[in-house]
């Protein structure tokens, strides 16, 4: 860049500030850390679903040339249990695998030919027992218990209530009732799990890692292997994708323990596609069973759903994410009286986890499913319907939280409803030709900001005037692809108003940033963004200060940020930041700042059950768009057309927002449309990238998105977050298509053996003469 | 096995076991780590790297195969400036976590060799073998399309 290089201004699409490193192949991801003295280490994984092991024979690996160890669990220190909030997931497992991927044994060789030669090698003797391979299986009377729990294989259930439903409900002028599935989705980032480690002469533990929080994996590494977390160094560079899937432990312990025991090498370990589809986290299945009651013009009045959550052989953060799905269970709406009851369910399946629109991409496909099938009963335009009992601020939502902050769901509708795609659609419908099916579905959806109660959301921010003038700021929260980093630049720009060639920008690294939390929640631009604010206009205060020093002036009102420096404004003159850089000692170049976010005074009655992130305050909303067309004699169905309006609050980079809403609508099109984690007795099916079926560029139409700017108050310039809204609302405008074509799915993905079903299901109804 | 090839202009030897990957080759041996393995399989195209001017897949060619061959990879693709596409995938937005950014450039700049303007359909069809998690690929379109067109001099 050059000093044609854009003034980083808040509002302004600017490039951002890691997209030519990228371009350029330049940019070092963790996968790219190679060293000379490199070591390889790899899993020996179970490769059945549930059992007792009986041995780990690790004798013949061990004798082969360039191998430098295999460990097993009585070589793990420390609790050997991995976990965040629910400490239920070994290390290494020692006496039962509870699904296919459960590692057992941790090998350590020269090279990765020589890795594969003793992974092949470990001889594991496990007596199969009973495999939970569903939920119903797992709820039995006498089901095979994947963990030892009093509640059996239900790892927690919980029910909020609101009103009265069950008397609301009896007098309601149309009752529904409804049940939904949703598939378990793989995040399917292109950069699979990795990282290395080194533990060094100084005692040390170094590892760079594919990460969402960096801080965290220190605790969690120290608790699983009793090490110390200060002497634990975790640098975070950016991340090839994650979305939920690298927030919590994947690599970090196993290379932590191959680096303790064999010192002073750096050691590597990346999980191949395969691995980590075996492996890695995924989204919950749900089954969603809804009942919804309501007046005969379309008023909302009542609400009873069940919502369970397959959370495969561990917690992670299933339990958080059952709370949001029954935070969120009744949409973006007006409702009075609700009961939502939701469980979390153990089985042997894969580990279901983070992933964005945690919990609540789910019910938001129920929600809208009994929407579009109230509005059909009762022959109202379904967006009249949702507008009519769409959230406006002091309402309280479904889950007893009254709106206090930025409420633009109605605004997203009403700037829908004028537009183009939804105006013609009377004849975009007609114009189908013979053996297609034209529709025009609508969804409106919401997703909780941040984390919620119970766990501090906060940040702490750092910025610097580095010895040659420039703006260093040192992030502390994870940039997995979403352009956070790049905004941060953005906003310390903004404020010391500098061009991009004139700044840097630290990514994590726990020895030299500072604990920020997770890169979760659409939460990183909104927490960490309010702390750089005060970061950087204590900054400013103090290069204001000691420019009037140098100038001789009374004080340092008066003065001006300008590009490169400061400018005393009644006097005109100019000083570079290099020179006040000179004048100044390192400590008092530094500015940093911390903030928490607000949580909600409001407790849902059944809530207080929920330790962590239930509910939230500050809430994104947005309407979608979806033009289908289905071909009736194969079951495909093509998205012609696809329109987002999102409340973010304010944007603060345009083409950042954009990138954040097209990259949602395109998972979320995935899970509509084809992606599917299948299993057959709880083993995978869909292996690699040839049997799970992602959008590809013929897959997806352009995507128009549009802002609907209300002004979060509390947020940094106006702003809240979206990371995860877009990704709920794509399904359930697919599947109001696809109601309003006659074609009502209850089961995503809509595949086309599905539609195809459901297509014969209508001519089974029509009546023969 | 003593391999030579040349390697983004400069001629590499290098005595190597021919049967492993190409992809591990440049980026083990060649420290270069544009190239990114997505699935080893052929199915992403993160890896995808030009052959005498045409895209391969580097996790599917074993070393031997660059034998006498011409390879070129991200970091080859610039000249005395980024390539446009480069330039584009930046301007655009086309960029979000970057890790099929190589691969998806590569197999880009190839089609744009020999289809001077590409409208969205044949932008669309040409990439379908890379996958990008991220972006949707609404802005990568956008990008090389700009790119051709800034070739073609119709563009700044």
């Amino acid at each position: 860049m050059t000093n044609s290089s854009p003034m980083q201004d808040i509002g302004r699409c600017s490039p951002r500030f890691d997209a030519l490193d990228k371009t350029l192949g330049r940019e070092q991801f963790a996968s790219d850390f190679y060293t000379e003295d490199m070591l390889w280490a790899g899993v020996c994984r179970a490769g059945i679903a549930h059992g007792r092991i009986r041995s780990v024979n690790t004798a013949r690996a061990e004798v082969v040339k360039g191998v430098h160890c295999v460990l097993t669990r009585k070589d793990v220190p420390g609790s050997n249990r991995q976990g965040f909030v629910y400490w239920d997931m070994p290390v290494l497992c020692g006496t039962k695998v509870r699904h296919a991927g459960d590692a057992l044994a941790l090998v350590v060789a020269e090279n990765r030919q020589v890795l594969a030669r003793a992974l092949s090698l470990i001889e594991v003797d496990i007596t199969p027992l009973p495999v939970i391979d569903s939920m119903d299986v797992a709820l039995e009377n006498h089901a095979s218990q994947v963990h030892d729990l009093e509640t059996g294989n239900v790892l927690k259930s919980a029910t909020i209530t609101k009103g009265n439903p069950a008397e609301a409900m009896a007098q309601c002028d149309v009752i529904l009732e409804e049940t939904f599935f949703s598939p378990v989705q793989e995040h399917a980032y292109i950069e699979t799990e990795n990282g290395v480690a080194r533990f060094d002469k100084d005692g040390i533990l170094h590892l760079t890692v594919s990460t969402q929080a960096p801080f965290r994996d220190r605790f969690e590494i120290a608790r699983a292997l009793g090490l110390d977390h200060n002497k634990i160094h975790v640098i975070n560079p950016y991340l090839g994708g994650a979305f939920g899937g690298k927030d919590g432990a994947t690599v970090q312990c196993l290379l932590a323990l191959a680096a303790i025991h064999v010192k002073g090498r750096t050691i590597k370990m990346w999980w191949d596609r395969r691995e980590s589809m075996l492996a890695g986290y995924k989204r919950h299945a749900a089954r969603m069973h809804y009942k919804l009651g309501a007046q005969k013009d379309g008023t909302l009045v009542a609400l009873e759903c069940e919502l369970d959550y397959d959370t495969g052989a561990y917690a992670h953060l299933g339990v958080e994410i059952m709370a949001l799905g029954l935070e969120h269970a009744g949409g973006p709406y007006r409702i009075a009286n609700m009961e939502s009851r939701g469980r979390c369910i153990y089985t042997n399946n894969p580990i279901a986890g983070a992933f964005r629109g945690f919990g609540v991409a789910q019910v938001c496909f129920a929600f809208e499913g009994m929407m579009d099938r109230l509005a059909i009963k009762l022959a109202m335009d379904p967006l009249v319907l949702r507008m009519k009992n769409a959230l406006i601020r002091g309402d309280r939502n479904c889950a007893g939280v009254t709106m206090t902050h930025s409420t633009g769901m109605e605004e997203c509708l009403m700037r829908l409803s004028e537009h183009g795609l939804w105006k013609t659609r009377k004849k975009w419908i007609a114009d189908a030709l013979p053996f297609k099916r034209r529709s025009v579905g609508i969804s409106a959806v919401f997703n909780g900001m941040g984390y919620g109660r119970g766990l501090a959301d906060y940040a702490i921010a750092k910025v610097k005037l580095s010895p040659s003038g420039l703006i260093r700021v040192y992030n502390g929260v994870s940039d997995m692809g979403q352009g956070n980093a790049s905004t941060f630049v953005q906003i310390a720009g903004e404020i010391l108003c500098q061009r991009q060639d004139t700044m840097e920008l630290v990514q994590p690294d726990t020895d030299r940033t500072h604990p920020s939390g997770s890169a979760t929640a659409g939460r990183t631009t909104y927490t960490y963004g309010k702390a750089l604010i005060k970061a950087c206009e204590a900054l400013r205060d103090k290069l204001f200060n000691r420019a009037a020093l140098m100038l001789l002036v009374d004080d340092g009102a008066g003065f001006a940020m300008i590009p490169g420096g400061v400018r005393h404004l009644p006097s005109g003159r100019d000083l570079s930041l290099a020179d006040l850089a000179a004048m100044m000692m390192p400590d008092d170049r530094i500015c940093m700042a911390e903030y928490l976010m607000p949580t909600t005074p409001e407790m849902p009655k059944g809530g207080e059950t929920f330790k962590l992130g239930f509910p939230h305050l500050i809430y994104p909303f947005a309407a979608h768009l979806a033009r289908v067309e289905v071909d009736e004699l194969t079951g495909e169905i093509i998205v012609h057309d696809y329109l987002a309006f999102t409340d973010g609050g304010r944007v603060l980079n345009p083409q950042v927002f954009e990138q954040q809403v097209q990259g949602a609508v395109a998972q979320g099109l995935g899970y509509a449309l084809f992606e599917e984690v299948k299993t057959r007795e709880a083993l995978l099916e869909t292996k690699d990238f040839s049997t799970y079926i992602l959008p590809t560029s013929m897959d997806l139409p352009d995507i128009e998105s549009h802002a609907v700017e209300t002004i979060e108050h509390s947020g940094p310039f106006g702003m809240k977050g979206i990371g995860e809204v877009g990704m709920n609302a794509p399904l359930p405008a697919v599947a109001s298509a696809m109601a309003h074509a006659g074609l009502p799915m209850n089961h995503a993905p809509f595949t086309p053996e599905r539609v195809l079903g459901v297509l014969d299901q209508e001519k089974k109804d029509i009546p023969c003469n | 096995m003593q391999l030579n090839f040349e390697l983004n202009g400069q001629p590499v030897t290098l005595f190597v076991d021919g049967a492993m990957r190409a992809l591990d080759l440049l980026r083990e041996r060649c420290g270069i780590t544009g190239p990114k393995e997505g699935c080893g399989s052929g199915e992403c195209g993160a890896c995808a790297i030009w052959i005498d001017g045409v895209t391969k897949l580097s996790c599917l060619m074993l070393a031997a195969q660059l034998q006498g061959r011409t390879v070129t990879t991200i970091e080859g693709l610039a000249k005395d400036e980024p390539h446009p596409l480069q330039q584009f995938f930046v301007k655009k937005g086309a960029v979000q976590c970057g890790y099929c950014t190589p691969g998806m450039i590569m197999t880009a700049a190839e089609l744009l060799t020999h289809e001077k303007m590409p409208d969205r359909e044949m932008i669309r069809n040409a990439i379908s073998g890379n996958i990008c998690r991220c972006t949707g690929y609404h802005k990568i379109v956008d990008a090389v399309e700009d790119a051709a067109e800034a070739m073609q001099g119709l563009k700044p």
